[in-house]
């Protein structure tokens, strides 16, 4: 019981204690914030990602695509774990506004909007028919144009606060798009002086996807007419990709797995076929595999940060280490008192253990709840300062970032706790033996005090 | 005169310690016995070696050679766990600068070895008994009022009589007192060895280690201790 009142006492009365909690609270409260920061721009990240593209994906990168693709819809279609499949045409364009010498280089992806919107998060991410992907390439100014979706950063600039000042409705803009249309072979699919596809669609809406990348450099077509553009028209229709979504009860790697299996057995069904070729070029992949090249980079920034803390925690157990040291060098008299009355020297680890045990749970506890509070009044406290120091913690008008995350996640800050007290209790373990090793007559010497 | 009549005996002590590369010799054979109920004062100047013996006598230390027995049993044979149990139950401890807990009050310093020697449910099983008999203990010694008081708002005489309450709680065999009016005026320190005076004729067994022979005439026995010898 006097290992309880003296832990508390000692904690409660010393003002030396308050360093060693101050210290732990102070760390708690930078990982937290953090971690819940970098943490949140992650699984963001993720989510836009895992949005952009649905849960799997059948497809290769060769700008040929393969063929056979709406057979093997339908056997995606007639199976138990999946709730939609949408193919897309994935090319690059050089895309111009009629009338002027300009063009750019963009990526255009041809999708059927209904179909891509239930198996992505394509039909919200317009703005003019959020929500109504059926009319997403009917602009509002003519229906009877065929439209483009286009990546909002190719249409409107962010402002400082990272959002779009969006027209009443979408700008008549024409927009020529001309393509090199590829045979299955991969050759140029045309001869001569014509060798390049050009049609113009009419700008119909925007799409923010907020992934920075795709809002930039894309611009969404009709399937056929993509498949038009880029030559896969043909005999033997082709596709670049299959996006999948799966059931809501279906785990990611069961369905990726079966997908995998179904693609293995269509490939051997289709072996004797014209273009078969072209399906050994195609992969199943996760989401996340799909995306890895730009999740990875993300991923790799969180794992650096964790070492950098990891780093924040040796430093931590070496400031307990040192606080605890120079207390039990202040305690040597009570460690003689105590161990003149019987107390063993377990009971002394025990009682410094103890301390250091309040001092990590009440130092945790307080960085915790003063990083939570910091974190819920994180964005206001941004907003402060840009409107009277025009200072940023992301310049808005270059990332594609809205609020900063703050979602705290629980998981995460019992880690943190658990994690802090662990750290005062492997920074309190030597000096805490050594307070247990010493002499106690030598502690109550005269000469001592 | 038989062994068993004795309840602390020390035969053939020597200790000593290092200072620096010089090793100093503390004690040289010290031959003791102590009978049970017996007020025995050891005197000796300053550096003797008197309050080195009273901490191997208490097992708070070890000799470097020699027995120090315990109702006849040889301390050097207990282990670590019986030892902790001798100092909290058979012997208790009054030091020359009082040696009290600053993070506890009065009651508290007086029932911390009852504590020290129970576990959490030992001790909730017997806090009451305990602090009933610290409480009386600080009644005994006109400290009933000070019980809530913290150590360092007390008199230096206050401060000692606590350190004795403390030393009685668990009813020792034998109480050991280092020079225990050593930092008190000779009022406060006759007030104190009056205490001991009547612990002992209650029967307290009671060795005291003091350099000044007018303290030490108060003791049924003086022995001296000079350049670490009984003589």
């Amino acid at each position: 019981m006097y290992k309880i009142i003296l832990s508390f006492r000692y904690l409660l009365k010393r003002r030396i204690s308050y360093l060693a909690f101050l210290a732990v609270a102070l760390c708690v409260f930078i990982v937290v914030v953090v971690m819940t920061v970098m943490t949140g721009l992650v699984k963001d990240f993720k989510e836009k990602n895992h949005s952009f593209v649905g849960d799997c994906v059948v497809g290769t990168d060769s700008l040929v695509g393969f063929a056979y693709y709406e057979d093997f819809m339908k056997i995606l279609e007639q199976s138990d774990f999946v709730e939609g499949v949408s193919a897309v045409i994935k090319s690059y364009a050089l895309v111009s506004p009629r009338g002027t010498e300009q063009n750019v280089g963009l990526e255009i992806m041809g999708i059927e909007p209904v179909r891509h919107s239930q198996v992505t998060g394509f039909g919200g991410t317009l703005y003019y028919r959020k929500g109504d992907a059926s009319r997403a390439f009917k602009p509002l100014y003519d229906p009877n144009l065929p439209g483009c979706v286009v990546g909002i950063d190719r249409v409107l600039a962010r402002d400082a606060k990272g959002e779009y000042s969006y027209e009443a409705s979408p700008m008549e803009i024409a927009l020529s798009v001309s393509c090199f249309p590829l045979t299955a072979k991969g050759a140029l699919a045309k001869a001569g002086t014509s060798i390049v596809n050009t049609m113009t669609f009419y700008y119909s809406d925007s799409s923010r996807s907020g992934l920075a990348r795709v809002d930039s450099s894309l611009i969404y077509l009709p399937f056929e007419y993509a498949q038009l553009l880029c030559g896969m028209n043909g005999a033997e229709k082709r596709a670049s990709v299959i996006c999948i979504k799966f059931k809501p009860n279906v785990r990611l790697e069961d369905g990726c797995k079966k997908v995998a299996s179904l693609w293995r057995i269509f490939v051997r069904e289709k072996s004797s076929e014209r273009r078969a070729e072209l399906l050994e070029n195609v992969t199943v992949q996760s989401w996340k595999d799909y995306r890895r090249a730009f999740i990875a980079a993300m991923e790799k920034e969180q794992a650096m940060i964790i070492v950098m803390f990891a780093f924040v925690g040796i430093t931590t157990v070496f400031i307990i280490f040192v606080v605890f040291y120079m207390i039990i060098s202040h305690k040597s008299k009570d460690i003689g008192i105590l161990k003149s009355v019987g107390v063993s020297n377990v009971n002394l680890i025990e009682l410094f253990s103890g301390f250091a045990f309040l001092v990590g749970l009440s130092g945790s506890v307080v960085g915790v709840l003063g990083g939570w509070l910091f974190l819920l009044k994180m964005n206001q406290i941004e907003d402060w300062l840009f409107e009277h120091f025009q200072f940023q913690l992301w310049d808005r008008t270059i990332y594609a970032i809205g609020d900063i995350p703050n979602a705290v996640d629980l998981k995460v800050l019992g880690c943190i706790i658990v994690s802090a007290v662990a750290a005062c209790l492997i920074g309190a373990v030597i000096p805490s033996w050594q307070a247990a090793r010493l002499n106690p007559a030598e502690t109550l010497q005269v000469s001592q005090l | 005169m038989s062994r068993d009549e004795f309840i602390l005996q020390a035969e053939g002590i020597y200790k000593s310690y290092r200072m620096g590369s010089a090793e100093v010799k503390v004690l040289k054979g010290v031959e003791l016995a102590v009978k049970k109920g017996e007020f025995v004062a050891i005197v000796g100047a300053s550096g003797s070696g008197k309050s080195t013996l009273l901490h191997i006598l208490g097992a708070l230390d070890k000799p470097d050679k020699g027995i120090v027995r315990f109702e006849g049993r040889d301390l050097g044979r207990y282990g670590n766990g019986e030892l902790n149990k001798f100092r909290n139950k058979m012997v208790g401890f009054v030091f020359q600068f009082y040696h009290l807990l600053d993070e506890l009050n009065v009651l508290e310093n007086v029932f911390l070895p009852a504590m020290a020697g129970k576990s959490v449910v030992g001790w909730l099983g017997c806090r009451r008994r305990a602090k009933k008999r610290a409480s009386q203990l600080l009644g005994e010694f006109g400290l009933a009022e000070r019980a809530n008081h913290k150590p360092y708002e007390l008199s230096g005489g206050e401060r000692q009589r606590v350190a004795i309450g403390r030393a009685l709680m668990n009813e020792p065999k034998i109480l050991l007192a280092d020079e225990p009016t050593g930092n008190l005026d000779s009022a406060t320190g006759n007030g104190i060895l009056k205490v001991f005076e009547e612990l002992n004729r209650a029967g307290q067994t009671i060795v005291m280690v003091s350099h000044d022979e007018r303290i030490a005439q108060k003791a049924g026995r003086i022995i001296t201790l000079t350049d670490g010898k009984i003589v």
